[in-house]
């Protein structure tokens, strides 16, 4: 087994905003850590404590979800939505001892390609920084 | 509907940390409305339980399932097969819904994986509020549909006690005083004379426990006795 640790980060981006953003910074030319799987949604606010609770479950190092400035939602209020959600998740992470740091909320708008491609490099920092999702050890999928 | 709150994660872990396997079993009525019970819920407490056992380093095997109500035998039917497969079930019903679970799935054990609040309405998203004491006696009609056996913390059914002030409750500022507001609906509804009525005394012999209540009409004895007469 390979054990050199490659954090693995999973972004819930909302169409309108973080993922045209995202598009943007690809045709910027941005660099940005190509650890992050992209999730494409329609809205932010249709993202579940569900969804991001079986990505750790899953093995994802990190993971943060990206929507509209507050504010601007395509669909009103799905960011503020999401915003809660994420906060949910935090708590359940944290009673099953898991950091709930890993867990983040971005607001992007679809012009802010720098931020975008910061927030990658945030999160997948963040995964180097805490180590390998401790689920992964204990698993022994990492050391 | 009965409204449930999930138990701290904590002492559920506990009751069932030293199980090889466990079916999470939801229950799709009420307290799938109160967002404690439901489907949606048992997928978040399953994941959670995944995640703490793997963490631990043990792995128990753990089976998700939420039938319609857990208080009507014949949804228990859809989920006989699957139960057995598991050590336990982790029932997210209310305690009415845990103990026929523990019956129907007899010798099966039936864990709960929450306390049973009230029978309530919801006011917003996410506050639940009690409504109902389930007294079987119901008065509702006399005190303008506002019923001081619940709302009223010493459940006074023959006005305020000395502690009533400013339409708030001497048992916490945060609770209205049920027979302030019995006569403000009252007055709005033109009928403040009717708290001048002598109420009958009331029965408080529906109470005795554990409850039993027979709809003749549908016990088919009962009614081929009475088609005989």
């Amino acid at each position: 087994m390979d054990n050199h640790y490659e954090p693995k980060v999973v972004a819930f981006c909302c169409h309108y905003c973080a993922y045209s953003a995202a598009d943007l910074a690809g045709s910027m030319r941005l660099e940005y850590a190509p650890n992050v799987r992209i999730v494409r949604i329609m809205c932010t606010g249709k993202v579940d404590t569900l969804h991001l609770l079986k990505a750790f479950e899953d093995g994802a190092d990190t993971v943060y979800v990206a929507g509209c400035e507050e504010g601007s939602c395509h669909f009103q209020e799905g960011n503020l939505h999401a915003k809660m959600k994420v906060i949910q998740a935090k708590m359940l992470l944290k009673e099953v001892g898991l950091e709930p740091e890993r867990l983040e909320m971005y607001n992007i708008s679809a012009s802010n390609s720098v931020l975008f491609a910061r927030a990658a490099d945030e999160m997948t920092e963040l995964a180097r920084k805490l180590g390998p999702n401790p689920l992964k050890k204990a698993r022994g999928e990492v050391k | 509907m009965i409204v449930g709150e999930r138990k701290p994660f904590e002492q559920i872990w506990e009751s069932v940390k030293d199980l090889k396997s466990l079916l999470v079993l939801g229950c799709g009525t009420c307290v799938a409305v109160c967002q404690a019970g439901g489907e949606k819920e048992v997928g978040l407490l399953a994941s959670e339980l995944r995640m703490k056992s793997q963490l631990g380093g043990k792995n128990i095997k753990i089976g998700e399932a939420t039938i319609e109500r857990q208080c009507d035998r014949e949804f228990f039917d859809k989920i006989k097969e699957q139960a057995v497969e598991f050590d336990a079930i982790l029932s997210m019903a209310c305690g009415a819904g845990v103990q026929y679970c523990s019956e129907i799935l007899e010798p099966m054990r039936s864990i709960p994986a929450l306390d049973t609040r009230f029978i309530g309405v919801t006011e917003v998203e996410g506050n639940w509020a009690e409504r109902c004491r389930a007294c079987g006696n119901c008065v509702l009609a006399d005190y303008g549909g506002i019923c001081p056996m619940t709302i009223c913390a010493k459940s006074l059914v023959n006005g305020p006690c000395g502690g009533s002030k400013n339409g708030k409750c001497e048992a916490g500022q945060d609770k209205d005083c049920a027979w302030v507001l019995i006569y403000n609906r009252l007055k709005k509804q033109n009928r403040l004379a009717d708290l001048n009525k002598v109420m009958t005394v009331k029965d408080y012999s529906k109470q005795t426990h554990p409850g039993r209540y027979i709809n003749e009409v549908y016990l088919k004895p009962k009614m081929e006795e009475k088609s005989a007469q």
